[in-house]
């Protein structure tokens, strides 16, 4: 499943991966892969336990059940070890609101035990510079708009030397420039070979910059890999325009698709992995005698397998 | 391995830089040096210049500005002290939990017992603190306000002014000692929620609770574990030798506390899920 990068070390690997709130399950035996260098979209809609997870991979919170490996180590007894190397942002950014957005940054690095008081002002520095963060440094957080706020986490997240940034919804609260930068930040860092886990409810957030994705749903994932591997697995259509409907329908049948006639001149069809070529079923069509009007496929978007695969809709279980 | 030292110390140094940059602390400070300033300007105005001396605190103070530090204390340990600490203890983890900067501490990571052990260091020099500020301001205000002479005890035996002194840094000394079990009970009440003012009313209301508790003698067999039970006893130290029992008492009974909740709130946070 892993395409461009068959790594046998994934940074992330889950198994079985539950949690259960009281009577709700929140998430549902994840079996999750993120290889190394990937930039990895984690997609589902609102409630779908996107943050969840992202708790229990961080050590937040304990699993019901199943295990996690982050970087290679058990989670959550080896956070010590393994956190100091993830940077991440947690279901949007929290700081104190009277201290500026670079006493915050050095509060939290000083938290941790691992990192150098001796660079510590200079990464702090350059993060806030990175985040467009430079002139506001010193003002105090309240002063802060949300998506100001947002890039301070992002900062936060920037200031150590990192191998993978675990980002919740980063461009929550973000004008579409802020959008676009974050997109743009996250693929520079994908460059410098950082891998990054970045959760959003918004398909085309991430779909410019994801090398992989996994889908989650009601507390399912269900799929992940490769964009192109998410695609392919998506069914498409092929759409005949006659008016022997009948006719059209027996051979889509021969052809193994299953046709649904809607009475008015068309018929619609599902493909699948085994379906043939567009043009042998156009071919197929003609030589049996289907007086074809018209022949089009239609392909699915990411988008559309998004909302196949998450049943869409805006009731939230 | 002194650097190894110095960054297990960064976070001790980096809370408490924020405990006494908080203008809540300095708030709270300002309260509690208010207590002597107003008792000695109260006296100062009732009994004019020195009079005679009574039995009463209150009396000695008017003849004597040592006493002010003394009284402050007394005045202050029923509740305007437990009320500072609950304050800063209950804010502890649930403040940080409240607006989510505790996900943020916990990834950065630090480990759940360091957070614990850090924040109950904040709460020890918060303690120490008051009751410096508190009685601080009584030495100056009572010299400024009434002079100082030997002090008079009760025991009728006359002690210098460096003695005097060195009676109330003891005296100072217990009730930041008192205050300890309550800052360990408030640091596990704060593990609890994520609502820190209600956590800060819990232990307000505990120790005003347990004090009342220690005056109904129909609970006697239940007095001598309460955390509030020696408070006030410091009258001992203003004794002639200095009666050490009820320091010592003290000091035991506050240890327990902070052992028993100490590791009652560790048990409750190392696998608490975070989710605020
Ligand atoms: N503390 C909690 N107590 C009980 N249920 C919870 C708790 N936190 C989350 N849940 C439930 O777990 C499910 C998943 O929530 P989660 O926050 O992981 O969703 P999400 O995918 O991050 O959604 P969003 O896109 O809105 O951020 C939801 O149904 C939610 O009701
Ligand atoms: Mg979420």
């Amino acid at each position: 499943m892993n395409g461009a990068f068959p790594d046998a070390d994934p940074v992330i690997r889950t198994r079985r991966l539950s949690k259960r709130f009281g009577r709700r399950q929140a998430v549902r035996e994840v079996d999750l892969t993120v290889p190394r260098g990937a930039v990895f979209g984690f997609l589902g809609p609102n409630g779908s336990g996107k943050t969840t997870t992202i708790r229990m991979l961080l050590g937040l919170a304990t699993p019901t059940s199943g295990t996690i490996s982050l970087l290679g180590e058990p989670m959550p007894q080896a956070a010590l070890r393994v956190l100091p190397r993830v940077g991440a942002l947690v279901e949007g950014p929290a700081f104190y609101p009277y201290l500026s957005g670079r006493a915050n940054l050095v509060r939290l690095d000083a938290a941790d035990r691992t990192s150098d008081p001796r660079t510590r002002a200079r990464r702090v520095e350059e993060a806030l510079e990175r985040v467009g963060l430079a002139r506001a440094a010193r003002l105090a957080v309240h002063a802060y708009s949300l998506g100001m706020k947002q890039r301070l986490g992002i900062a936060g997240a920037l200031a150590a030397e990192r191998e993978l940034l675990v980002l919740d919804e980063p461009t929550n609260g973000l004008d579409p420039q802020g959008t676009r930068e974050v997109r743009h930040l996250v693929a520079s860092l994908a460059g410098a070979g950082l891998t990054v886990f970045v959760s959003s409810h918004l398909l085309s957030e991430v779909e410019q910059v994801c090398t992989h994705a996994a889908v989650m749903s009601n507390g399912r994932l269900v799929a992940q890999g490769t964009l192109d591997e998410l695609r392919g697995t998506a069914a498409g259509r092929v759409v005949v325009h006659t008016r022997d409907t009948e006719a059209a329908g027996r051979v889509l049948a021969r052809l193994g698709l299953s046709p649904m006639p809607d009475g008015t001149g068309t018929v619609r069809a599902t493909t699948g992995p085994h379906t043939p070529p567009p043009e042998d079923i156009v071919s197929a069509l003609v030589t049996s005698g289907v007086g074809v009007r018209g022949f089009s496929v239609e392909g699915t978007s990411l988008e559309e397998r998004f909302v196949q695969l998450t049943g869409e809709g805006f009731d939230i279980a | 391995m002194p650097e190894r030292t110095a960054r297990a110390g960064g976070m001790l140094a980096s809370e408490l830089h924020l405990l006494f940059r908080r203008r809540r602390t300095w708030a709270l400070f300002a309260a509690l040096a208010a207590v002597p300033v107003l008792i000695g300007l109260a006296v100062r105005v009732s009994t004019g210049p020195p009079r005679g001396r009574g039995p009463a605190f209150l009396d000695q103070v008017a003849g004597n500005g040592v006493f002010l530090a003394v009284v402050g204390l007394l005045v202050s340990v029923p509740l305007f002290l437990p009320l500072t600490v609950a304050v800063v203890a209950g804010d502890s983890i649930a403040g940080e939990a409240s607006q989510g900067t505790l996900r943020y501490l916990l990834t950065a990571p630090v480990s759940r017992a360091g957070l614990l052990l850090v924040k109950y260091a904040v709460i020890v020099v918060f303690c120490a603190a008051a009751v410096l500020v508190l009685a601080g301001t009584g030495v100056l205000v009572g010299l400024v306000l009434f002079g100082v002479q030997p002090a008079v005890l009760l025991s009728g035996d006359t002690l210098g002014l460096g003695a005097s002194y060195a009676r109330i840094a003891l005296i100072a000394a217990h009730v930041a000692v008192s205050l300890l079990g309550l800052g360990a009970i408030g640091l596990f009440l704060s593990t609890l929620s994520d609502v820190p003012v209600g956590v800060m009313a819990a232990i307000a209301v505990l120790a005003v609770a347990a004090q009342i508790a220690g005056s109904l003698p129909q609970l006697d067999w239940l007095h001598p574990w309460l955390f509030t039970e020696h408070w006030t006893g410091f009258v001992d130290l203003l004794r002639q030798p200095v009666l050490w029992d009820s320091f010592v008492d003290n000091a035991v009974l506050q240890a327990g506390y902070v052992l028993v909740f100490g590791a009652l709130a560790y048990g409750r946070f190392a696998t608490k899920d975070v989710l605020s």
